[in-house]
């Protein structure tokens, strides 16, 4: 039997970007995409395609779809995960839909999974490192009517259970959860793997499968957002650092402790 | 007038945690506000003298959880349904993260997680304001909830605990039996945890990528013990497998308000302030001057850490003496 897995995806600005490049428009609350510096799929959610390739390793019969909502998408970054092994992409892709609210974006990926599923598994990264919601994967268990563990760092399935590790604050729980389940996944299952070759080669023949909203039965009157983005903007960091400087390094160490007694910091 | 339910959360001896009394202080900042706390448990404990109007406690979903949350958003649900607030607070725990984002979509509610501002009147504007930073952290923004309740859970340290006392009405919510529990917890496995609780402690010795492996954390254990604090690391420290995942401070660790957050090594990227930046002071000690860290710092030295922290250590050795 083959596990269909859908991982959700999210093309964002990269992370890397320097701060000093790290700009806003604030008259369309958008950020502006740096020169040079190309989109890439969010990073927590290579962790989830990660997660699902382990059970490939692990010698489960596994089917991976990487699913997006947005539009505008960059396809050499987008094809990162079928670079690494997942064998679709599929994409939802209109205008509009890189600015939902997540009750929204929900909706969109809760039609499209229905239209391309029935899927075993839903895997999403932790958090996205745009828009830092988290909850975007939570929402979709529920509006699925799914089981849904969170924070997982390690999955191994066994018939028709999926056995997980769950990340609490000081530890983990051993968990078992039923298939169908949507699971998020942690940064603690582990590096993603880095696209080889041959997995290259391979991803540049594939074709995205594309659809728009009216595909998978909606229209943008159904993705009304509930919370509105008024103000974005780059805050001012007014603190001014005193350095602590001395006759060498080790001076300097031993004034930094006299100067933390003298404020009444230790 | 804007009612709000303050989901509170206790620690193991029963006592309301500070994010709670936090949530407290966010509630009392909206105009009018008639606050209810919630105590997903029977015995109200301690919040029987919280400031505020009413305490309602939950048939124990304590005893009755699977461990991840299933009863808890049920019976919340079933609570927040029957109650219809204007707005619903949780702490950015685990436990608020995932039970107000799963509440949200079960009752079809707009939802902010991990905000540090909030205001608004929900019966006069009709609206209320949420302000969360975004982007690990570059930028902030602000938005506007207009539909009813609003779910939010507020940042570790954004608002000061309060710490009055008053005494409100004790009520008890009784939930219509077990939700389906289609997940089975079997266990959990606590790992290893020397000192004081990370995110309790008063000071945090933090080291990051520039310690260039795992045994410099032996000296920055040395200078946590001597203070009475805990040791921290980045997310590179840890996903470089120098020091276990439960150490990890920032957007995807812990979040920490100590006194003093000593940063050792570590360029202080964005997603790593998220963690740390309601701390008191952060010292930092880098050997590149340019780093970030410094932006956030309010005492530093620009130094190679191996230099600075023996003597640093010494000193403050002698200085507890």
């Amino acid at each position: 039997m083959t596990v269909r897995i859908v991982v959700l995806a999210k093309q964002v600005p990269d992370p890397e970007t320097p701060p000093s490049q790290f700009k806003v428009d604030e008259s369309t609350n958008r950020v502006i995409p740096p020169s040079g510096v190309p989109p890439v799929v969010n990073g927590f959610d290579l962790n989830a395609v990660e997660a699902a390739l382990k059970l490939r390793d692990a010698g489960t019969d596994v089917e991976i779809t990487l699913l997006s909502v947005g539009t505008e998408f960059v396809l050499d970054a987008m094809k990162k995960p079928q670079a690494m092994g997942a064998d679709r992409l599929v994409l939802v892709d209109e205008p509009g839909l890189d600015r939902l609210d997540s009750a929204g974006t929900v909706t969109v990926l809760a039609a499209a999974i229905e239209k391309d599923g029935p899927f075993d598994l839903i895997l999403g990264g932790r958090q996205a490192s745009d828009w830092d919601q988290a909850h975007v994967t939570l929402g979709l268990a529920e509006v699925l009517r799914l089981p849904l563990v969170s924070l997982v760092q390690k999955l191994e399935i066994s018939g028709d259970l999926v056995q997980l590790q769950r990340v609490i604050p000081d530890g983990y729980q051993v968990v078992t959860a039923p298939i169908p389940s949507v699971l998020t996944i942690s940064n603690e299952i582990g590096e993603p793997r880095y696209p080889n070759l041959r997995g290259i080669m391979q991803a540049s023949r594939k074709q995205p499968e594309v659809f728009s909203i009216a595909d998978i039965g909606l229209s943008m009157d159904d993705l009304a957002p509930k919370i509105e983005l008024k103000r974005l903007y780059v805050p001012e960091s007014n603190r001014q650092v005193e350095l602590i400087e001395g006759d060498d390094e080790a001076d300097a160490g031993r004034r930094l402790a006299l100067r933390l007694r003298e404020e009444k910091l230790i | 007038m804007t009612t709000v339910i303050v989901i509170a959360e206790r620690d193991e001896k029963g006592e309301i945690v500070q994010s709670t009394r936090q949530a407290v202080t966010a509630a009392s900042n909206l105009p009018d506000a008639q606050i209810s706390v919630v105590i997903t448990g029977d015995a109200p404990g301690s919040a029987t003298s919280l400031p505020v109007g009413r305490v309602v406690t939950i048939a124990p979903i304590e005893s009755t959880d699977n461990g991840i949350y299933d009863q808890a958003t049920a019976d919340l649900a079933a609570l927040v349904s029957a109650d219809s607030p204007d707005v619903v607070m949780f702490s950015k725990s685990d436990f608020g993260s995932v039970v107000g984002a799963r509440l949200a979509f079960r009752i079809g509610a707009a939802f902010a997680p991990d905000c540090v501002e909030i205001s608004g009147d929900a019966s006069a504007a009709g609206t209320i304001g949420v302000t969360r930073p975004v982007y690990g952290g570059s930028a902030l923004a602000e938005f506007e909830i207009a539909s009813s309740p609003a779910i939010v859970t507020l940042r570790a340290g954004a608002f000061e605990p309060n710490t009055d006392t008053g005494a409100p009405v004790v009520e008890s919510f009784d939930t219509d039996g077990l939700e389906r529990k289609p997940v089975e917890v079997s266990e959990s496995v606590a790992e290893s945890r020397e000192g004081v609780r990370l995110e309790d402690a008063d000071f945090v010795v933090s080291g990051g990528r520039g310690l260039g492996g795992p045994e410099p954390f032996s000296v920055l254990a040395d200078l946590a013990e001597v203070l009475g604090g805990a040791v921290g690391a980045s997310r590179a420290a840890c996903d470089a497998g120098w020091i276990d995942h439960s150490h990890q401070v920032g957007l995807t660790g812990k979040s920490v308000s100590p006194d003093v957050y000593i940063a050792v090594g570590i360029s202080g990227a964005s997603q790593h302030m998220a963690g740390c930046s309601s701390s008191r002071a952060i010292v930092a000690i880098n050997k590149d001057g340019d780093s970030n860290i410094f932006k956030e710092a309010r005492f530093g030295v620009v130094g190679d850490w191996e230099k600075v922290l023996p003597s640093f250590l010494a000193t403050v050795r002698e200085l507890k003496a």
